[in-house]
């Protein structure tokens, strides 16, 4: 990986650092020895051919694979500005989920109304108040720009959204919880290309709040959404670095491979 | 390439195959008509026979000498009684022991084993149920001869048909919708209780309704336990009668149900009471049939919110 941006990188905020992080499946070992930034409030992008382990790497960050057993973390993933090893054994997968939220690659809505969608998160924090719900729920969807669609029918079915909305309900639903760090899965391989521009926008604005690590293989969505872009190969971390600057001039030859269109 | 030669052999070897299709689309059609028609036929000749005797007084009699006086009073809140005990005991034990091993247990040797077990179970012959509870229930626990004791048998009988039915209910539920849960921080329990049991509910209803509906005509187990076969009085009402009985005295009470009613009636030798075992026989298949159509309505009610 490069060190070439040093100087710039150290000007911004980290958010996490990830140090030396092997995950392994079982015996299979998925993610070799990674280390790099992410800084605060800036939107970082992983990309990197199918089964490159970048979804592996992103649910790492919340814990997702403790839900399946056989599954190893090794190495550190430091969140700032505590300091907390969000892999570390003693640490709680759940206080992990409750600082760091995700949004799936399909949209995946909970079959109840709108409004508890995105109120879910807040009631399984112990939230009771009405008033202090609405409010969430409201800045929530607003911050999804979803309010002015659903303000009406908040009451409705979550299905009843065309799939981009439901998407966004899903934003949504990520923001209510008030989140340190947002995982984007591969957040529009399900949707047209309309939907597809207008969660990439959201994306885009979302980061003026709120710090974003997202996995697309979608490279044209990388450059137009990401600041920062880590170019994943076989469980590797190959080549990371200002996504501009990555994608005009790439170090390592596998980047410049996959960018180009050569594989992947 | 295609000669007029060559397209007409494909012609023929086209219209041999149809007619393979035709013969087992006819040889299906009888088989099913088979199964079809001699189960509307019993029921037929069973409503002919007992017509005349389904009437109001049939079913607020009780049982007596005189044929056309009898009544299944008794037997019929025996079944209710015994059935509500039934579904109060099989169905948290039921869905808890689905949820146990589908969300919470290890996958090892173990659980792999009592799976296994689980379903086996749901092919032991009922009468070994009726064996188990007459020693357990009824002598060991010293329940008696009670619809208590007819209701946690019947429960034992259904219980691995609603676990087995809770179970495949359980894992209709997308991953996804479980992750999106977890993701937002949620425990154990709060994704099993607001996620996966509420959008299970069609599957485990449907389970336990079809749980019931083979409870409902179960006879060998009842009668190991010993249910009386002519009972002239009802199990007392809670706070009813000199001095009142207990909330749950009836619990205690000695009962029947349909079928024995049926059974007994059906071993008379006068013709008369034959016509009450039929009247009997189509009150029994009624309530079954109505309680898989209340399985079906309920599970498309239940479903129509749900997309996947």
């Amino acid at each position: 990986m490069t060190t070439s941006d040093t100087q710039e990188r150290s000007a911004t905020n980290l958010k996490a650092e990830v140090k030396n992080l092997n995950f392994y499946y079982g015996k299979v070992q998925a993610l070799k020895n990674i280390t790099m930034p992410i800084a605060e409030k800036q939107v970082t992008a992983l990309i990197g051919p199918s089964g490159c382990g970048k979804s592996t790497f992103l649910r790492c960050f919340n814990r997702m694979h403790d839900l399946y057993p056989g599954n190893r973390y090794e190495g550190e993933i430091v969140l700032h500005p505590d300091d907390t090893n969000i892999i570390a054994r003693q640490v709680d997968p759940m206080e992990v989920r409750m600082r760091i939220s995700m949004v799936f690659q399909k949209p995946n809505p909970f079959p109840k109304s709108i409004y508890e969608n995105v109120a879910y998160g807040l009631r399984v924090r112990g939230m009771r108040n009405k008033q202090e719900i609405d409010g969430k729920v409201e800045e929530a969807l607003r911050g999804a720009a979803l309010w002015n669609e659903v303000k009406d029918r908040l009451k409705d079915l979550a299905f009843n959204l065309s799939g981009g909305q439901q998407q966004r309900l899903c934003i949504a639903r990520a923001l209510a919880i008030d989140p340190e760090l947002v995982l984007f899965d591969e957040p529009t391989s399900a949707l047209d290309p309309i939907a597809t521009g207008s969660i990439e926008e959201l994306v885009s604005e979302l980061k003026e709040k709120v710090t974003i690590l997202i996995v697309t293989h979608n490279m044209q969505q990388a450059a137009r959404v990401s600041d920062y872009t880590a170019f994943m190969y076989m469980g590797d971390l190959i080549e990371f670095g200002e996504t501009d600057k990555m994608f005009i001039n790439p170090t390592d030859k596998r980047t410049e491979d996959y960018i180009t269109g050569r594989f992947g | 390439m295609a000669t007029p030669q060559n397209s007409k052999k494909l012609r023929s070897l086209i219209r041999r195959l149809k007619f393979n299709d035709y013969v087992f689309s006819l040889v299906g059609l009888v088989c099913m008509m088979l199964g079809v028609i001699t189960l509307l036929a019993l029921f037929t000749n069973l409503l002919i026979d007992g017509m005349e005797r389904l009437n109001y007084d049939f079913f607020t009699s009780f049982p007596s000498r005189r044929a056309a006086q009898a009544g299944i009073l008794s037997a019929w809140v025996g079944t209710t009684l015994v059935m509500l005990v039934t579904a109060i005991v099989a169905i948290p034990l039921g869905v808890a022991a689905a949820v146990y091993l589908e969300e919470y247990a290890p996958k090892n040797l173990l659980t792999a084993i009592i799976e296994i077990n689980v379903s086996n179970l749901a092919g032991v012959p009922s009468i070994v149920y009726g064996l188990l509870a007459l020693g357990l229930f009824v002598y060991q626990m010293d329940l008696g001869q009670s619809i208590l004791s007819a209701g946690l048998t019947l429960a034992l009988l259904i219980l691995p048909i609603v676990i087995v039915a809770t179970r495949e209910s359980l894992r209709t539920i997308p991953r996804e919708i479980r992750e999106a849960a977890y993701a937002l921080g949620a425990s154990r329990w709060q994704v099993v209780s607001d996620h996966v049991i509420p959008y299970a509910k069609g599957g485990i209803l449907t389970g336990v309704i079809i749980g019931l509906a083979r409870a409902i005509g179960e006879t060998a187990p009842i009668i190991t336990i010993g249910a009386l076969t002519f009972i002239a009085f009802l199990p007392p009402a809670p706070f009813s009668g000199d001095p009142p009985a207990g909330l749950f005295d009836w619990l205690q009470a000695p009962f029947t149900v349909l079928p024995i009613q049926m059974f007994n009636w059906v071993s008379r030798p006068e013709e008369a009471f034959l016509i009450n075992a039929a009247a009997t026989g189509v009150v029994i298949i009624v309530g079954t049939l109505a309680m898989n159509a209340l399985a079906i309505w309920l599970r498309y009610r239940i479903r129509k919110n749900i997309k996947w």
